[in-house]
C-alpha cells in the first residue's frame, strides 16, 4: 500500500519545555479524504508545522509519498500543499501576483503558471477580484486565495488546518465540493476542523488527537457506529409544564414546546412515541440534538 | 506513482528577486525618492553653501571629496534597509511561510533578498550619483571597475547585515535599533564628510577600527583615486566579511533561528 503520509513516532518540545506531540504515528492512504481532529492544543498544527517544515520536529520522521523530509525536502515539499489556519500572504499584492509568485517558488515558468493562475482564480471565483490588493478581500475571498496559492503547483497531498474557519455556511459548502472535487480527482487531502459536520461529510478516515497523542485512528464509519446514545429534539404541538417521566428514556424540557431526548442505540424510538401517545403528548417534528460525531469528540476527549 | 521531477531553482530565485524589487519598486515615493531629497540637501548645505568656505579636503573641492561617502552612506542605509524591512515584513505577516513551505533551498531565500537588497542599494547609489552630477558636473571617475566592484559587495555586504538583523528581530523596534544607534554613528564617524588625516592623532588611530571607514575610503580611491587606508587590505576584509555574514546567514536558516518555531 502506498501512503500519501506516514508519520512514524514523531515527537515537538517546544523551547519553552511544552510537549505538544509525545511520539504519534500515523498512515494516510494515497487517495483519502482524512479528518484530523482535536481539541484546541491537542498537537494538531504542531503536526501540520512538522510535515510543511514550518516546525522543527524533536524525534521521529515524516514521510510524503514515501520521500523522507529529512532526505530529500525539496522532493517531498514539491509534492505538498498546505492551507495554514492564519492568513499568510502578503497583504498589499494583487491576488494574481500571488498566487503566480507561488507557483514561482515552485520553478513553474510564468508562461506555464499564467494559464494555471487563470484556471484556479476562475474554478475559486476569484477572477473578478484579480487586480485587487489580497488585504481589500473579505475573509471568505482571503480563504479561497490561501486554497488557490495551496493548489497552484498541483500538489499530491493538501493538508488544510481548519480552512472554513469564520466562513459562512454558502461558501463553506461550496468548499466542500470543491475540495470532494479534487479528491475525486486524486489528490489526498487532509483536513484539521472544528465544524464535525465537516469532518463527517466529507472524510473517509479520521484521526483524533489529544494531548499530543493519537487516540483513534479508524474509518469514519466505523467510528459512527460506536456511537450509543444518539439525541434528538422533539417540538410538540402543546406546551408541558414539566418533563414527562417515561421508564428507560431520559427526558427533558429545554422550553415548554421543546422535549430533548437521548435514544440508546438497541432502544426503540417507536416506543417513545408510543409512551408519549399514551400520555397525550403530540409531537409536530423532531431532529437530531446535534452532529454524531460531535457527541463522539466530546465523549472520546473526555476519556 | 510518477517520480516528481526535481525542481527549477533559476525559475524559484528569479521570483523570490523580482518579488523584492517589485516591492521596492511599488513603494518607489519611500524608497527611491528620500535618498535623492536628503543628498540634494547635504549637496546644497555642506557642498554649496558651507564647502566654499572650508576649501579643500585631500586635494580636492569639499563638495567633489563628499560625493564617494554620501553615494556610500545612501547604499549603506538602502540595502540595509531594504533586507531588514522586507524579511521581517514577511514574517510578520507570516508569509514567510509561502518561502518555507515551497522546495526553495535555503540559498535560494537568502540569494533572493540580498539581490533585492543589492539591487535597491545600486539604484539608489546611481540615482544620488545622478543627483551629485547637478551641484558638480564635471566629476569623473578616475577608476570605473574598482568604483562599480566596491559599489556591489558594499550593496552585498549591508544587505546581509540587514538579513541577519531581520532573523533576529521580534519587533519593529528591533529592525530600527542597529541602523539608527550603530549604523549612522559608524557612517558619520567613517570619513563621509572628512578625511581622518585632519583628525589628532588618538582619533585617527580610533577611526581605523571603524569598518565604515574602509567601505566608504575604497570607494573613494575608485571615484577620486584618493584613500586614507590600503585598498588590498580594505576589500580583503570587505570580502572575509561578506563570506562570515554569509556563512552566519546560512547556518541560521538552516536551523530555523528566528523563523521556525
Amino acid at each position: 500500500m502506498s501512503y500519501a503520509l506516514e508519520i512514524n513516532n514523531l515527537k515537538k518540545v517546544y523551547s519553552g519545555g511544552t510537549e505538544a506531540l509525545k511520539g504519534i504515528s500515523l498512515k494516510v492512504n494515497e487517495g483519502d479524504f482524512y479528518a484530523l481532529l482535536g481539541p484546541n492544543g491537542a498537537g494538531k498544527s504542531s503536526t501540520i508545522g512538522i510535515i510543511g517544515t514550518l516546525v522543527t520536529k524533536t524525534a521521529g520522521n515524516v514521510k510524503i509519498f514515501g520521500i523522507d523530509i529529512d532526505e530529500d525536502v525539496a522532493i517531498a515539499k514539491s509534492m505538498l500543499g498546505v492551507v495554514s489556519q492564519e492568513i499568510n500572504f502578503s497583504q498589499f499584492e494583487k491576488v494574481i501576483d500571488i498566487v503566480t509568485t507561488q507557483a514561482g517558488f515552485y520553478g513553474i515558468k510564468k508562461s506555464l503558471a499564467k494559464p494555471k493562475v487563470e484556471n484556479m482564480l476562475k474554478r475559486l471565483s476569484l477572477w473578478d477580484k484579480r487586480n485587487d490588493q489580497a488585504r481589500t478581500l473579505s475573509g471568505g475571498y482571503k480563504r479561497r486565495l490561501m486554497i488557490a496559492k495551496a493548489l497552484i503547483h498541483e500538489p499530491k497531498l493538501l493538508i488544510l488546518d481548519e480552512p472554513t474557519a469564520g466562513v459562512d455556511i454558502e461558501l463553506r459548502r461550496e468548499m466542500w465540493t470543491f475540495l470532494k472535487e479534487i479528491n475525486t480527482n486524486g489528490t489526498t487531502i487532509i483536513l484539521t476542523t472544528h465544524y464535525l459536520e465537516e469532518a463527517e461529510q466529507l472524510c473517509r478516515n479520521i484521526g483524533i488527537i489529544d494531548q499530543g497523542q493519537i487516540v483513534i485512528d479508524t474509518s469514519m464509519r466505523d467510528l459512527l457506529s460506536k456511537l450509543d446514545v444518539q439525541g434528538f429534539v422533539l417540538d410538540l404541538e402543546e406546551p408541558l409544564d414539566k418533563a414527562p417521566a417515561i421508564d428507560n428514556y431520559s427526558l427533558r424540557l429545554d422550553d415548554p414546546l421543546t422535549l430533548v431526548t437521548a435514544i440508546n442505540k438497541d432502544s426503540s424510538i417507536n416506543k417513545l412515541f408510543d409512551e408519549l401517545n399514551k400520555l397525550n403528548i403530540k409531537v409536530k417534528s423532531m431532529r437530531n440534538e446535534s452532529n454524531r460525531l460531535e457527541e463522539l469528540f466530546i465523549e472520546m476527549i473526555k476519556k | 506513482m510518477e517520480k516528481p521531477k526535481k525542481i527549477n531553482i533559476a525559475i524559484t530565485l528569479w521570483t523570490l528577486t523580482s518579488k523584492e524589487i517589485r516591492r521596492f519598486m511599488r513603494i518607489w515615493i519611500q524608497t527611491l525618492v528620500p535618498p535623492a531629497v536628503t543628498m540634494s540637501l547635504y549637496f546644497v548645505i555642506f557642498g554649496s553653501l558651507i564647502g566654499p568656505r572650508i576649501g579643500s579636503m585631500d586635494g580636492f573641492d569639499y563638495v567633489q571629496f563628499m560625493i564617494p561617502g554620501l553615494i556610500m552612506m545612501s547604499v549603506i542605509t538602502n540595502s540595509y534597509a531594504n533586507v531588514v524591512s522586507s524579511f521581517y515584513g514577511v514574517k510578520f505577516q507570516k508569509s514567510i511561510e509561502e518561502l518555507l513551505i515551497s522546495p526553495m533551498p535555503n540559498w535560494t531565500i537568502l540569494l533572493g533578498f540580498i539581490l533585492g537588497g543589492v539591487c535597491r542599494g545600486v539604484m539608489v547609489g546611481i540615482i544620488v550619483f545622478g543627483v551629485s552630477l547637478f551641484f558638480y558636473p564635471d566629476f569623473n571617475i578616475v577608476n570605473l571597475p574598482l568604483t562599480i566592484l566596491v559599489l556591489f559587495l558594499t550593496a552585498i555586504l549591508f544587505a546581509l547585515m540587514g538579513f541577519i538583523n531581520a532573523i533576529f528581530a521580534d519587533s519593529f523596534d528591533d529592525i530600527s535599533v542597529i541602523p539608527t544607534f550603530v549604523l549612522t554613528p559608524l557612517i558619520y564617524l567613517g570619513g563621509v564628510f572628512y578625511s581622518i588625516n585632519i583628525l589628532p592623532e588618538i582619533w585617527r588611530s580610533v577611526s581605523l577600527a571603524n569598518p565604515m571607514l574602509y567601505v566608504v575610503n575604497t570607494f573613494r580611491e575608485g571615484m577620486l583615486g584618493i584613500s586614507d587606508v590600503s585598498i588590498s587590505f580594505s576589500l580583503s576584509m570587505i570580502g572575509l566579511f561578506i563570506f562570515l555574514l554569509t556563512a552566519a546567514s546560512l547556518y541560521l536558516l538552516n536551523k530555523g533561528i528566528g523563523i521556525r518555531e
